[in-house]
């Protein structure tokens, strides 16, 4: 699997800034990396109201179990909700936190 | 997140048929019914496009809102069981192929009765070993196990053997092949402090403990995951000899007088019969649609196809999340008026502030058309991905579509409800396969205002359907299933949705008919006529696919079980099975891309004199469909090319092709011999969508835009775009009754 470097903050940037790409070819890798850990305990989206509200969610460890809503992490907009999954995959994959 | 959902008894309805809507909330005491027609379901609140329609109907109002309760896992039943006669021994026995042996524990063989703990059950028990449980209805019960799990994914010979003049019983299982793995035979022999009660009232059931089902009436739980294959039961304690004998022998009776029962799987493949042959008819049903036409114990290779070799596949595939027909009491009624207009319905409920569609559709009077124009609505595509879970087990389902997973309510509902099954995308609990999707439950992923896939995006189509003033009948897939050419040809052309993927060979038979007979097809889908699917003429609702050789396959299917078990068919791409889509329509799937969609560029053929109506008011430059709601323009998601050595006709004319796709765009498995480093869309000339027209020689054409991002690109800008010029230029030269010709 791809080791992300944890002190390329510069691709943390460019995604921030450009969360909906395309992105650069090492930003590709990073994202792919966190879209590449396994289904159980991943962070993702509820989209709670069409086009207008989007909550952090967390997948179980088991298949079937209740989703981990996160209620305190909601969004009106799809991209800033999107900057927030990024950011927390990161967190859990290289250890370092993203203010 | 989700209150209330519901489900109809059918899909497609016609003028005075009886409609059934079953209902279940969850939480809300009370709930509103009505009586929509669906329009456009695209609710994106900034698109402004959505589109609904309120009908009077006799069940619109309020009603009380309640759970119905809902049970996966298939199993069988044999409600009378023969009698073991005194003194009382038996012997029960069978192959199993457990798939799951460490999941808790899973009946095999049960006649047994919880409320006196009486009878006996064979099982896989908490530590994934065989064990015996027996009970003497009086406070006598014993758990026998062997005391060693069973080995994933082998077959074993189980059986337990009571005697009753010693009280001693006897659990043994013996892997099939060990040679090369550590052997997973054990057996175990107890004398019982009391007499086993082998009659029982209670019916027998396999693949699971016998339970009441929560809405009342027989049930199941604790169900098996895996095969089972020639189960039997014997009026004594049989040797290990004996036991062995019997397992191997086909025609058990003819052996041992003393053969109570002894199930032959391999009869009645197709159906959900279970037949007993031996001297007592015991003969028994599957419930909730296990798996037949796989391989059984002794399968040697030798045949591929179960049909050829029945005694080889007489094995049955238990699920415990299989699902057929949730089996919900009908809230209400709807008797479909005689003069309701044809078209895409829901009865809309409303809960709190939750709102779900149990959507159908109406047909005309059966043998009339009240437009010239029918669209085909996909409902074998519809099932297929019914109640799709993919996005939430898949691993690699992100990078596939390039996006981070985003689930609506619907989504979320299915996540935490695995009683309401799984959809051919998915895999089952243990990992295999799922063949059969049912519409007799509720499909969260068919009705209005649910994502962009599948049902919903083809009301773009009707939308601007309606938008234009084109008058147009609803007929679906499974009538034309049922009524073949027949259905169609009251129609000057035939619309299809989106994404007409799935086509079973009497629907496929009928739309070529149809053409042959100087129909019109307007494909304005991508993606369309791939894989051959199968219902079933036993049960009603039920679509099966086998998912043969390659293709977008998500999963392997089982080596050995690519024949169907509804028609014997072989499954698998139509392209596989020597009638690509190409030679239908013209085109067929090349390529899938879910970021970025391109658009298309008018080719030279596009100036040919007999492609002049389609380009009516385009210009020569200009470039079609740079703009779309999926991926920003009409060529994307799933892509299909022309290919003269797959069949597209000679004479057809590629009109446009697309350009303008991503990295993120590839080719179909069956698009490549192998990968390389130019498969994408940005390197890979092959990737392209090709907008095709031809005429057939009784006077009918076909045009496909091959593209299922197409229909998504109907509404911009208030549906005033070229996408929608160029479609409607197709669509009403289509309805124009004077004859296309065959070019010279």
């Amino acid at each position: 699997m791809y080791a992300i470097d944890a002190s390329r903050t510069d691709l943390v940037e460019e995604f921030r800034q450009n969360p909906g790409g395309p992105y650069s070819p090492e930003l590709t890798l990073v994202v792919n990396r966190l879209r590449l850990g396994p289904m159980e305990e991943r962070y993702i989206l509820v989209c709670t109201k069409r086009g207008r509200e989007w909550m952090v969610a967390k997948m179980p460890t088991v298949r079937g179990a209740k989703l981990e809503l996160f209620e305190d992490r909601v969004f009106d907009d799809y991209y800033a909700a999107a900057w927030e999954v990024f950011r927390m995959r990161w967190e859990a994959v290289t250890g370092q936190a993203i203010r | 997140m989700k209150k209330i959902v519901g489900y109809a008894s059918a899909w497609s309805v016609l003028p005075g048929d009886t409609l059934s809507i079953m209902v279940s909330t969850y939480g809300p005491k009370r709930y509103r019914a009505d009586l929509v027609r669906v329009i456009c379901g695209d609710d994106e609140p900034d698109r402004g496009i959505y589109r609904e329609e309120e009908i009077a109907a006799p069940f619109n109002g309020e009603y009380p809102g309640r759970t119905q309760p809902t049970v996966a896992g298939s199993y069988l039943i044999v409600p009378d069981v023969p009698a073991i006669t005194a003194p009382g021994s038996f012997t029960v026995q069978a192959w199993i192929f457990p798939t799951t042996p460490d999941r808790g524990e899973q009946g095999l063989i049960a006649n047994w009765s919880g409320e006196t703990a009486s009878g006996f059950a064979l099982l896989i028990d908490e530590t994934g070993a065989l064990a015996m449980r027996l009970g003497d209805g009086n406070g006598g019960v014993a758990d026998v196990s062997t005391g060693r799990p069973l080995a994933v994914r082998r077959w074993h010979l189980v059986a337990a053997a009571y005697d009753a003049a010693t009280k001693e019983v006897r659990v043994s299982q013996e892997p099939l092949e060990t040679p090369l793995e550590v052997s997973s035979a054990a057996s175990v022999t107890r004398t019982l402090a009391f007499d086993a009660a082998a009659n029982n009232s209670a019916p027998l059931v396999m693949a699971a403990l016998p339970a009441e089902h929560p809405a009342g009436g027989p049930g199941a739980r604790n169900h098996f995951n895996g095969k089972i294959d020639r189960p039997r039961l014997t009026g004594r304690a049989l040797s290990r000899a004996e036991i062995t004998a019997l397992a191997w022998d086909a025609m058990p009776h003819e052996r041992d007088t003393s053969v109570i029962a002894a199930w032959d799987f391999a009869r009645d493949i197709g159906g959900t019969r279970i037949s007993d042959v031996g001297p007592n008819g015991a003969h028994g049903r599957a419930v909730n649609l296990p798996s037949r036409a796989v391989k059984g114990f002794n399968w040697s290779g030798a045949e591929q196809n179960w049909r050829h070799a029945p005694h080889e596949y007489g094995a049955i595939h238990f699920h415990d999340d299989d699902h057929y027909d949730v089996g919900w009491q009908a809230d209400f009624d709807y008797v479909v008026p005689e003069n309701l207009r044809s078209g895409v319905y829901a009865a809309r409920l409303r809960a709190e502030d939750d709102e779900w569609y149990v959507t159908f559709f109406v047909r005309p009077p059966r043998g009339t058309a009240t437009a010239k124009l029918a669209f085909l609505a996909s409902t074998a595509t519809y099932m297929a991905y019914s109640n799709y879970h993919w996005q939430l087990h898949e691993r690699y389902a992100e990078v596939t579509e390039s996006f981070w997973t985003t689930l609506d309510k619907g989504d979320v509902f299915l996540q935490e409800h695995s009683e309401f099954g799984l959809s051919t995308y998915d895999t089952h609990s243990d990992g295999s396969g799922v063949r059969y999707a049912s519409r007799l439950r509720p499909v969260l992923n068919m009705a209005p205002k649910t994502p962009l896939w599948s049902f919903n995006p083809d009301t773009h189509i009707l939308g601007w359907l309606e938008e234009k003033g084109i008058a147009y009948d609803v007929i679906t897939d499974e009538d034309l299933h049922h009524e073949g050419v027949g259905l169609l040809e009251p129609y000057t052309a035939v619309i299809t949705g989106t994404h007409p993927e799935y086509y079973t060979t009497p629907m496929w038979d009928g739309l070529r008919a149809y053409l042959a007979r100087a129909g019109r097809l307007v494909y304005l889908g991508g993606n369309g006529f791939i894989w051959r699917c199968a219902f079933s003429s036993e049960m009603p609702g039920v679509l099966e696919l086998r998912r043969a050789e390659d293709g977008i396959r998500y999963r392997d299917e089982e080596p050995g079980e690519y024949y169907l078990e509804f028609t014997g068919e072989y499954g698998g791409l139509w392209r596989r099975l020597g009638m690509a889509p190409q030679a239908l329509v013209g085109v067929g799937t090349v390529a899938v891309g879910f970021d970025v969609s391109g658009h298309y560029r008018r080719k030279e053929a596009s100036f040919d004199p007999r492609a002049s109506f389609i380009f009516e008011g385009i210009g020569d430059d200009e470039l079609i469909g740079d703009f779309g709601i999926l991926g920003g323009g009409a060529s994307g998601s799933e892509i299909d090319a022309a290919n003269p050595m797959l069949g597209t006709p000679a004479h057809a004319l590629v009109v446009a092709s697309s350009e303008g796709h991503s990295a993120n765009t590839y080719l179909v498995p069956d698009e490549t011999g192998f990968h390389h480093c130019a498969m994408d869309g940005v390197q890979n000339p092959g990737i392209r969508a090709d907008m095709t027209f031809f005429e057939t020689s009784c006077g009918g054409a076909v045009f496909s835009v091959g593209s299922i991002a197409w229909g998504a690109s109907l509404p911009h800008n208030g549906y005033d775009n070229n996408v929608a010029r160029l479609s409607e230029n197709v669509v009403r030269r289509f309805l124009d009754p004077a004859p296309f010709t065959m070019p010279e």
